[in-house]
């Protein structure tokens, strides 16, 4: 096990100490924060990220619901007692396939059933699931742009593409992009990336990792608050390069076991007798002035 | 032609065949060294390598020639610190030397299609 692992397993461990401890978690800068369930500040807002979702993915064994889970989970953001500001998905909206029409038909079927949402803003974000293949081309028919910015309430968001070039690479073209965006910021803007693999060199044995991502850090580096929330390895996971925090999420159809832990990546399979374990969403409430994120993991369910 | 240019013309015929003959006897070195190296022919395609099971010997410089039959792969072997893109129409070669024992994972790290997740193999350094 590497020292990068050791540290990953050690955040990890700590994090589901305390949420064991029945106390919200609360992420920024270098340091893990624990405090009790607060009141929702002035100066925050809240949203959630669900991750992985991979509509038209077939398996019993992996997963017997897969045509329900995703259906469950929308269920459950509505039925949150406060309504989130808004809803990303942060890419594997669908499962991938070679063939052009199912993969356009995965993903309507998949827009039809977010569409039920009650938020009124939902982004989204391709995985390589959604578009490698054809480098973003269906995604972008029903989806939109590969990446993107927008601003809410004080924090700037930018949704990072290294999916849709088949070689996990963001490019020079978005770097340059993504430089450009940063050049307008003041240096101590709240800035949260949003993107589908790790930036950092999480896993490259398993393809866990960002080709061009040390550039991308390089870039982020320069400024002094942002935080990475991202997909891909279908499992809570949390990792600093210097002073950027980097949170991963939890899949909506199957879940992955921690990254060196067993030689072989393989979906871990489904337990009938702690059924949609592994599974869920999270809430994540930002605290604008602080520049804190707290992160609360849900199951498919909506429970805690 | 007078002596000089007859001395001057022999003594440069002399040091080229020399510096031929040279050449030739450190080429045919090198061709020795290389009969030492463990070359490996793989082969690329949706979704496997072949072979993908592959046993080097430790200390022992290894040529992997990897030919993609259909279309772009990848080939990472993150242990060694190794990858290259593998297009068609073109054999990549990777040289490298084993220094450590064990079983080590690779695998296509460019997204190939419905199989790319089970693109993978095993290298196996005895000794």
């Amino acid at each position: 096990m590497t020292d990068l692992m050791k540290n990953d397993l050690m955040q990890r461990r700590d994090l589901l100490k305390l949420a064991g401890m029945g106390v919200a978690v609360f992420v920024s800068g270098t340091t893990i924060h624990a405090i009790g369930a607060s009141q929702k500040r002035n100066d925050s807002f809240y949203f959630v990220q669900l991750s992985d979702t991979h509509w038209g993915f077939s398996g019993p064994n992996i997963n017997p619901d897969s045509q329900g889970t995703l259906k469950k989970a929308v269920a459950a953001v509505n039925g949150l007692d406060e309504q989130p500001d808004f809803v990303v998905f942060t890419g594997d909206l669908t499962q991938t396939t070679d063939d052009r029409k199912v993969r356009r038909d995965r993903m309507a079927e998949f827009r039809d059933i977010v569409g039920q949402l009650k938020v009124k803003t939902v982004r989204f974000m391709p995985g390589e699931h959604d578009a490698s293949l054809d480098r973003g081309e269906a995604y972008q028919e029903f989806f939109g742009d590969l990446h993107y910015t927008f601003d809410h309430n004080g924090v700037h968001f930018i949704a990072l593409d290294n999916v849709s070039d088949p070689t996990a690479a963001v490019g020079e073209k978005q770097l340059q992009w993504l430089q450009a965006d940063l050049k307008q910021m003041k240096n101590d803007a709240r800035i949260v990336v949003l993107t589908h693999r790790p930036l950092f060199d999480l896993a490259p044995d398993w393809d866990w990792a960002t080709r061009d991502g040390d550039a991308v850090i390089d870039t982020l580096l320069q400024h002094p608050n942002v935080t990475v929330m991202y997909g891909h390895i279908h499992q809570e996971h949390h990792h600093m390069t210097g002073h950027i925090a980097h949170h991963a999420a939890r899949s909506l159809m199957w879940a992955l076991p921690e990254p060196g832990s067993v030689p072989k990546k393989a979906q871990i399979p489904w337990n009938a007798s702690e059924p949609y374990k592994g599974l869920g969403f999270r809430n994540i409430e930002a605290e604008v002035t602080e520049a804190r994120y707290k992160i609360e993991e849900l199951s498919v369910g909506g429970r805690l | 032609m007078n002596t000089k240019k007859i001395v001057a013309h022999t003594l440069w015929v002399a040091v080229s065949t020399g510096l031929l003959l040279e050449f030739m006897a450190m080429s045919s070195t090198a061709q020795e060294l290389r009969k030492d190296e463990q070359v490996v022919h793989i082969s690329a395609s949706s979704f496997e390598f072949k072979p993908s099971e592959i046993t080097v010997k430790k200390g022992v410089p290894v040529v992997l020639e990897i030919a993609s039959q259909d279309h772009h792969h990848g080939f990472r072997l993150s242990e060694f610190h190794l990858r290259a893109d593998i297009q068609p129409g073109v054999t990549e070669k990777i040289r490298f030397v084993p220094d450590k024992s064990g079983k080590f994972n690779f695998l296509c790290d460019v997204f190939c299609g419905e199989g790319h997740e089970e693109m993978s193999g095993t290298l196996t350094v005895i000794g």
